[in-house]
């Protein structure tokens, strides 16, 4: 899909990677609503892209409130228009430092999966609607490598993970010749504030820069043939074609 | 260019006692709802029961339909066919499950739908001397730019026109809405203009955190917003759900394509069904905005090319085909739709529709006789009242397509 002049939403996008694919969809021509649940870092990022001369829109939201997705999906479009492209990247790891799943409270899992798994199914609910009945749109879900390997103490995480891997994989058969491609990409390991919360001793200098991995997922959005709906992309594999 | 027919859209004044007379609650005001876009519906506030006009007094008594809310998984569809012998049975209405919608076109029609998600459209505000008041907004926000109708203090539990006057305001007044700052750019009785000056993220992030969808006097618990959005819901446009849209669900319209069947959409701003002011009742519908994608022309070119119906969902997908399509040429773009439709009114592009479901006496009922006899759909609702369908606005619908 061509990002020049689409409507996007991307959640989580204060910080990190959310942050870098908001900023560099911006700088490629869409008009981005941005979706995290706090005002402050929010408007900053706003305000940078607006300074480099993007559009871009705050919305202050929860993902993992029932009540916020109509909010958040109502005001995106307000601001931005229909979305074309749903990037679902806000996500919990859950109590840090991460804990053995039989330490793990059964509310902690519960929240886990809410803010990862039940928010962005919920988010998808009102915006691919728009996107099959008018055949076009990419929604992408950011998944984890602890999707895949079963980690110790990754638990609630994991399951989170390789739920949302399976929820992409049944909307993209469902919504298979609508136009709606569906995506999940492991980002790989990335030099991020939820990274040091999971890895505190880390070696940073071995971590991918969020603004390369973005890169990488932009392209994937606009690829169309090399990243199929239905597919799990894993990010350091992707070759950048020019 | 066909003029449109005047019609008449609510009850007269001068019979409002008489049609609250018949109605069975004795008390009863009469509200112009429903998916109705390019007509006024006339339902008790607070029964949700169909009223009569006070025009038709002398028609065969009415069937009474039953007036509560179906799931949208549960719809059933009443189906009229307005042509052929009505003597064989293939021209008899029939019931089916809205869900049968793909074996009961043909491949080669196309349905449309309005994808207009429902705003938040009652506001709460207050003057600069502190007097409460209510906005409902008639249609799109853009570029902070208010529009809407002002009412007193109360809620939607009050019947419309039983609610006070709104304050006094005037033009240049600062009030407040949902909490934001504005100004009264320009006042006609109760409509009203306001413009949000500032940042619009915030105009937005206020509308929604304040907003509540428009409800009227027949249900008192309040609606979430998810409960008035259609399975394809887009921009936030509608003032008022377009209902007819309720029962599609993606199993149908992925069953239509299936079958054959296109399905297009366009975006109808679809406003107020009533406002409790007869003035401003007798106008409705206002002028409303719609865009209809080039896609959609298309496919209703192909369509017709190859002897297909086009089947509009909801009259506001009637209203924005037929006012782009006035001059006999159907363009893609955006437009205010302001012809009105009524039983004189002849479709240039849309050939059926599906609807809820509408009386003798009931504005919209002479809307659907544009598409079909009066004694075909009065059959239809003999039938629906029969098999216990509901004429409520998240009710039953019919289906109205020509053989």
């Amino acid at each position: 899909m061509k990002i020049q002049g689409q409507g996007a939403l991307v959640t989580g996008a204060s910080r990190g990677l959310g942050r870098a694919l908001a900023e560099q969809l911006a700088a490629k021509g869409a008009r981005v609503a941005l979706v995290a649940r706090e005002a402050g870092p929010l408007r900053d990022v706003v305000a940078g892209i607006r300074a480099r001369g993007g559009e871009a829109h705050a919305i202050t939201g929860d993902i993992a409130a029932k009540q916020a997705i109509h909010a958040i999906a109502g005001q995106a479009q307000g601001l931005v228009g229909e979305i074309a492209i749903a990037i679902h990247n806000a996500s919990t790891l859950g109590p840090t430092p991460l804990r053995l799943l039989l330490d793990t409270e059964c509310e902690d899992l519960a929240a886990v999966l809410e803010t990862n798994l039940v928010g962005p199914f919920r988010l998808t609910k009102v915006l691919a609607g728009a996107m099959a009945i008018r055949g076009a749109g990419v929604i992408v879900h950011v998944s984890s490598d602890a999707a895949v390997e079963p980690y110790p103490r990754w638990g609630a995480y994991g399951v989170s993970k390789a739920a949302q891997d399976h929820l992409s994989k049944i909307l993209a058969a469902e919504l298979d010749g609508t136009g709606v491609r569906v995506l999940a990409v492991d980002p790989g390991e990335m030099d991020t504030v939820m990274h040091a919360a999971a890895v505190p001793d880390a070696d940073r200098a071995t971590l991918a820069r969020p603004t390369d991995v973005a890169a990488r997922i932009v392209h994937m959005i606009e690829d169309d043939v090399r990243a199929p709906s239905g597919a799990r992309l894993v990010a350091p594999r992707w070759e950048l074609a020019t | 260019m066909m003029a449109a027919r005047v019609h008449r859209y609510a009850v007269p004044p001068s019979r409002r006692d008489e049609a609250h007379a018949v109605g069975s609650g004795g008390a009863g005001g009469v509200l112009r709802t429903g998916e109705a876009r390019g007509v006024a519906r006339d339902v008790d506030e607070v029964t949700g029961a169909v009223r009569r006009g006070g025009e038709v007094a002398d028609e065969a008594p009415e069937v009474v339909l039953r007036t509560d809310e179906v799931s949208r998984h549960a719809v059933r569809l009443v189906i009229v066919t307005p042509g052929g012998d009505p003597g064989i049975d293939a021209a008899l209405p029939r019931i089916e499950p809205f869900a049968a919608l793909p074996r009961l076109l043909r491949a080669g029609d196309l349905v449309v739908v309005n994808d207009a998600a429902t705003l938040p459209a009652s506001l709460a505000g207050r003057t600069a001397e502190g007097s409460v008041f209510e906005l409902r907004l008639s249609g799109p926000v853009e570029a902070g730019r208010l529009f809407g109708v002002l009412f007193g203090p109360g809620d939607h539990r009050t019947r419309t026109e039983h609610r006070p006057p709104p304050p006094r305001v005037q033009e240049g007044d600062r009030v407040t809405i949902a909490g934001m700052a504005a100004t009264v750019v320009s006042l006609a009785g109760r409509r009203v203009e306001l413009v949000v000056r500032g940042d619009q993220d915030a105009l937005w992030q206020a509308l929604y955190d304040g907003g509540v969808p428009v409800q009227y006097a027949h249900r008192s618990d309040r609606l979430p917003l998810w409960s008035v959005q259609t399975a394809y819901a887009g921009r936030p446009w509608a003032a008022e759900m377009p209902s007819a849209g309720r029962p599609l669900t993606w199993d149908t319209v992925l069953g239509l394509r299936r079958a054959g069947i296109a399905v297009a959409s366009l975006t109808h701003a679809a406003g107020l069904s009533s406002t409790g002011d007869d003035a401003l009742d007798r106008a409705l519908p206002w002028p409303e905005r719609y865009e209809i994608p080039r896609r959609t022309v298309a496919a209703i070119g192909e369509t017709r090319a190859r002897g297909g119906r086009v089947i509009a969902v909801g009259t506001s997908v009637v209203r924005a085909l037929e006012a782009a399509g006035q001059d006999g040429e159907l363009r893609a773009g955006s437009g205010i739709a302001t012809l009105r439709l009524d039983v004189g009114y002849r479709p240039r592009i849309v050939s059926g529709l599906v609807s809820g479901l509408h009386v003798p006496g009931e504005s919209h009922f002479e809307l659907l006789s544009a598409f079909a006899p009066a004694d075909r759909l009065r059959r239809a609702n003999v039938l629906a009242a029969q098999h216990g369908l509901s004429s409520h606005e998240l009710g039953d619908a019919c289906l109205i397509a020509p053989a």
